[in-house]
């Protein structure tokens, strides 16, 4: 269940509690977050709407551990992750989070299977069991015949979908997406949102996602919109959704 | 239309640290081979200095060298009668000289360098007669008196005015310096001939060499002819300008190779930097260039353009390059002539000529350099460049 | 390495500029080996000098004649174990060109003084009853393909200017590839028999070698002294002071080489490191994702540093093999006019150590950059 109001007593898989962030810029002092709050549990898909500027994508960096908040806390299935150290936040990452970005994700001299592979080579896993794990991740979003291709020859549907295999490969405790549809066309769109939601539907993942598309937010459980700092319910609709799915 | 060339230039500006990079290595690379030059043609200039059209040398028949030769006193009287010697009140222009290398301490290190010693006859001014006195003055016949050339003053050590020096078992006392006007004989010790003879444990009234003082350099042939004719004399006669350029071939030949290769290998190396900076170039403005093709700039347009950036790198590399070896202008240097066995004091001979030649390597290696990277960027298709936008 | 892969893609991400980078290694250390080179050549004679040997020639001038007599007396002094003499000839075969140079020799003494150049037996015993005999340096006799029993002509130009001809009975190899083996060498007897009267009896400088190297000092002044204020005064010094003079009369050669490797190692670590940073600066964002999904600052450190040193290492090793095919081929352009040219082992090393320390270099900065790059700036950047 998704809360906003920092009430939820029982622990939730993503607990945050008074989260600020304030940027200073040309002298200036901007506080983007202010005491946010936020309950999400294991299955939940959330999506986060707002106006440009609101700090969506500063809120999806601060729950990834890629940035560190002003004030505030955020635990993680129990790890309070706001005092971790430099080194332990990013194998933190390494083991807890699977990114998604807009573009960038995957780096082009590599191919699929192999930029699917590189958090595994993070591991202590055999070459053997990282092509086991590679090849279920590429199944799951169905690129398997498209394993050895380049990322310039995929289209931009494809390139999303191997960088969601790479997100999943090595088994996150979330998925944080920041626009992943941001820069496709309508069916390339819909191929990238039907695995995400297969992956919430089927197999239970938690997925945390930042998008300016109302037609995409609708696809997830709730839509929360940023506003003034703190996160706020969309409608009544996307809450009953939730309520009735998970728990 | 031609793309503004303004656009280069601030280009470059843009992107003044690759820019830079490439200046550097092409003006490393001019710098040595303008330095390698100047030293070899420094090198040759003495040499070629110290002999004049209008003299002739006469050495023993078959000597390849002065050191090597001997020619008798007698057969001196004989050369002194042949048609073509100038002659002034005192007689004909003729010096017979007695020439070895006798060790004297280098100023720059302490140790030891064979310095060539030339004993000549008292009239040796009049015959060549662009050497001057600058201090002191001519030494006195007969007696142990040196007067040394203006590099070997500044060379070797105790060879001041004034000073007495030993060799050969006997003190000799400094009693000036002479101007030779650049030439080979800057780096000598010049003293009495017959004197240095009984030094050198030579046979008495033998000499390496008799140098003539010509009427005109048309009256050589005339000379030569006489002495090779005459049966009593056993010589070889030379213009004295073909000798000294035959005696720095050597030393001339291995510096030039020498800086040649080294030379080459670093303008290759230049070339690289400078294609690794078009080609990043290039890369980089992609977009630009693809906006330019849309505006309507053609293929030809781009290729002058990035050529015209190549150039402008490499001219102001090379002018760096010039301009970082132009104080070694001058500068004297010494080495040992292999062909005469002793130390030469020789100057950096950095000319105009060298400097315009220097500038054209550069720009040579710019067109190779940017030529390339020109064609790859007029290459580039607009739709590929706009698309990676 | 499992990384490997990575590092790999990542080189080959533009292959020209990989091409133009390795190549700039190797154009470096070609260099690097042939200035090596060159600066060995001119410090040879130094660095083959027997500790063991001194050189004894006229005071006054390097190019009077000694008296042979003076010999025996040298031989008196304690502490000298055999000595021998030499003349130079200087003479010319077929051409001014085909310079090498050529010694009179002390035959009963020569093998014991100078035990390093190597004649076999059997020729030597031939050259020792052959009047006209001479043995050659291996290189000189390669150069002109000479054989064992083949006539050499040598015109002469200090000794009258006719030609002297000789019998090559044999010739000589040095034990270590750094002796020179250019000489060649004939007998005294012969050279005695020739020349005019007034330069009889006389040689051009004596070399001894002596018991103890620890003797040296002792024993040049001792022989020194016994000349002193003789019509032939003499000067000793050991065969690798002799040497070091020599070598710097030709000006401060190591300087000039010095300044030019210095010049073109700067340079080089300028176009390299610039070119790491270019190739670091495209991949800001894909750097930023890696970091992202747990790579360490010091992985990518590592990743970047391992690519710099991947071209150090395989540019370093091609121009240093290509030296060493062209060094031969240099050597026989220059024709004599210097002494061997070897690429010793000492230069590939330090040429190796060299590459590794650009390398390092031009991999640091932009690897650091990229190591505390802040995954969130990045992105903003990009």
């Amino acid at each position: 269940m998704v809360r906003v109001d920092g009430s939820a007593t029982s622990q939730s898989l993503i607990r945050v509690r008074g989260l600020n962030k304030t940027y200073s810029r040309g002298g200036e002092a901007i506080q983007v977050l202010q005491g946010l709050n936020l309950d999400v549990d294991k299955g939940d898909f959330v999506a986060f709407m707002g106006p440009s500027g609101s700090g969506k994508t500063t809120l999806l960096n601060l729950l990834g551990g890629i940035d560190v908040p002003s004030a505030g806390s955020i635990t993680v299935d129990s790890d309070e992750i706001t005092h971790m150290s430099g080194s332990k936040l990013t194998q933190w990452r390494a083991r807890h989070v699977g990114f998604i970005f807009q573009m960038y994700n995957l780096i082009p001299v590599l191919t699929a299977f192999q930029n699917v592979e590189l958090p595994l080579l993070l591991t202590k896993l055999s070459k053997a069991d990282r092509r086991r794990h590679v090849e279920t991740a590429l199944a799951v979003v169905g690129l398997t015949d498209r394993m050895h291709h380049y990322p310039r020859q995929l289209s931009g549907g494809q390139e999303q979908r191997v960088t969601i295999a790479r997100a999943i490969v090595s088994d996150p405790t979330f998925l944080l997406c920041d626009e992943p549809t941001g820069d496709l066309d309508r069916k390339s769109a819909d191929e990238v949102m039907a695995v995400i939601e297969e992956l919430v539907g089927k197999y239970g993942k938690t997925v945390l996602m930042v998008t300016h598309d109302p037609v995409i937010a609708a696809r997830s459980h709730i839509t929360l919109h940023l506003e003034k700092g703190v996160l706020v319910e969309a409608s009544r609709v996307s809450q009953d959704v939730a309520a009735g799915g998970a728990s | 239309m031609a793309i503004p060339l303004i656009y280069n230039v601030r280009s470059v500006k843009a992107r003044w640290t690759s820019a830079i990079v490439a200046v550097i290595g092409i003006a490393g690379t001019v710098g040595v081979f303008v330095a390698m030059l100047s030293l070899a043609r420094g090198f040759r200039a003495t040499l070629v200095a110290s002999g004049s059209p209008g003299h002739g040398l006469v050495m023993r028949a078959g000597s390849t060298s002065e050191m090597m030769g001997g020619v008798t006193l007698d057969s001196v009287k004989i050369i002194q009668d042949a048609p073509g010697i100038a002659r002034d009140s005192a007689g004909p222009l003729v010096t017979q000289e007695v020439v070895g290398v006798i060790p004297f301490p280098l100023i720059s290190s302490g140790t030891d360098a064979n310095v060539q010693v030339r004993g000549v006859s008292p009239n040796v001014l009049r015959i060549r007669n662009f050497v001057k006195i600058a201090q002191g003055r001519m030494f006195a016949p007969g007696l142990n008196e040196l007067i040394v050339g203006k590099n070997a003053n500044t060379t070797y050590s105790g060879l001041t005015v004034g000073n007495t020096v030993k060799f050969g078992g006997s003190p000799w006392k400094v009693v000036g310096v002479f101007d030779a006007g650049g030439s080979s004989f800057d780096s000598e010790i010049w003293c009495d001939g017959p004197i240095l003879n009984q030094v050198l444990k030579r046979p008495p009234n033998i000499f390496q060499s008799v140098t003539v003082h010509l009427v005109s350099p048309d009256t050589f042939q005339q000379f030569k002819d006489a002495i090779t004719a005459d049966p009593r004399l056993n010589v070889d006669v030379t213009r004295e300008i073909d000798y000294y350029a035959k005696q720095s071939t050597q030393m001339t030949r291995l510096i030039t190779v020498l800086g040649g290769v080294v030379a080459s290998i670093m303008a290759i190396g230049a070339v690289f930097a400078g294609l690794n900076t078009m080609y990043s170039a290039v890369a980089e403005r992609g977009r630009e260039i693809a906006t330019m093709r849309a505006l309507g700039f053609g293929a030809m347009a781009v290729v002058v353009s990035f050529l015209f950036e190549a150039l402008l790198i490499s001219f102001v590399g090379g002018a760096v390059g010039c301009a970082a070896v132009l104080p070694l202008n001058g500068l004297t240097t010494s080495t040992m002539n292999f062909q005469t066995f002793s130390s030469l004091a020789f100057a950096f001979k950095i000319t105009p000529e060298l400097l315009v030649r220097g500038i054209i390597f550069a720009l040579a290696m710019g067109i190779v350099g940017g030529l390339l990277p020109a064609i790859r960027a007029a290459n580039t298709s607009v739709a590929t460049a706009l698309r990676e936008l | 390495m499992k990384f490997s892969a990575l590092i790999f893609a990542n080189l080959f991400r533009k292959k020209i500029r990989l091409i133009l980078t390795v190549g700039s290694f190797a154009v470096a250390l070609f260099l690097f080996a042939f200035l090596g080179v060159l600066r060995n050549a001119f410090n040879r004679g130094a660095d083959v000098a027997g500790a063991d040997r001194l050189v004894v020639i006229d005071r006054v001038s390097i190019i009077n004649l000694i008296p042979l007599k003076y010999r025996d007396q040298i031989l008196q002094i304690p502490g000298v174990k055999s000595v021998t003499h030499n003349n130079w000839f200087g003479g010319v075969y077929q051409d001014e060109k085909n310079f090498f140079p050529q010694f009179v020799i002390d035959p009963e003494n020569q093998r014991q003084v100078f035990p390093e150049l190597i004649v076999p037996d059997d020729q030597w015993n031939a050259f020792l009853k052959d009047r006209q005999g001479a043995i050659a340096g291996a290189s000189t006799a390669e150069r002109f393909h000479w054989k064992i029993g083949d006539r050499i002509p040598i015109k002469t130009t200090l000794y009258g200017g006719g030609s002297w001809e000789f019998n090559l009975d044999g010739i000589y190899h040095g034990q270590r590839p750094e002796d020179d083996e250019t000489q060649f060498w004939f007998q005294w007897d012969y050279f005695e028999e020739r020349v005019p009267e007034e330069v009889k009896g006389q040689i051009g400088w004596y070399v001894l070698r002596v018991n103890n190297p620890e003797d040296s000092v002792r024993i040049a002044k001792a022989i020194d002294d016994k000349f002193a204020n003789s019509p032939s005064e003499t000067k000793t010094e050991t065969e690798s002071a002799f040497a070091a003079g020599w070598v710097k009369q030709f000006g401060n050669i190591q300087f000039l080489i010095m300044t030019i490797g210095s010049v073109v190692f700067f340079t080089l670590l300028l176009v390299t490191g610039n070119t790491m940073a270019i190739s670091v600066r495209e991949r800001t964002a894909e750097l930023a994702v890696m970091k992202a999904i747990g790579y360490s600052g010091r992985r990518v450190l590592i990743f970047i540093l391992v690519e710099s040193l991947v071209i150090a290492m395989i540019g370093g090793l091609l121009g240093l093999g290509l030296a060493l095919m062209a060094v031969p081929a240099l050597a026989k352009a220059l024709n004599g006019m210097l002494p061997q040219l070897l690429l010793e082992p000492s230069i590939l090393i330090l040429g190796l150590a060299a590459a590794l320390a650009v390398g390092i270099a031009s991999g640091i900065l932009p690897g650091l950059g990229a190591m505390r790059m802040r995954v969130v700036e990045a992105f903003r950047r990009v």
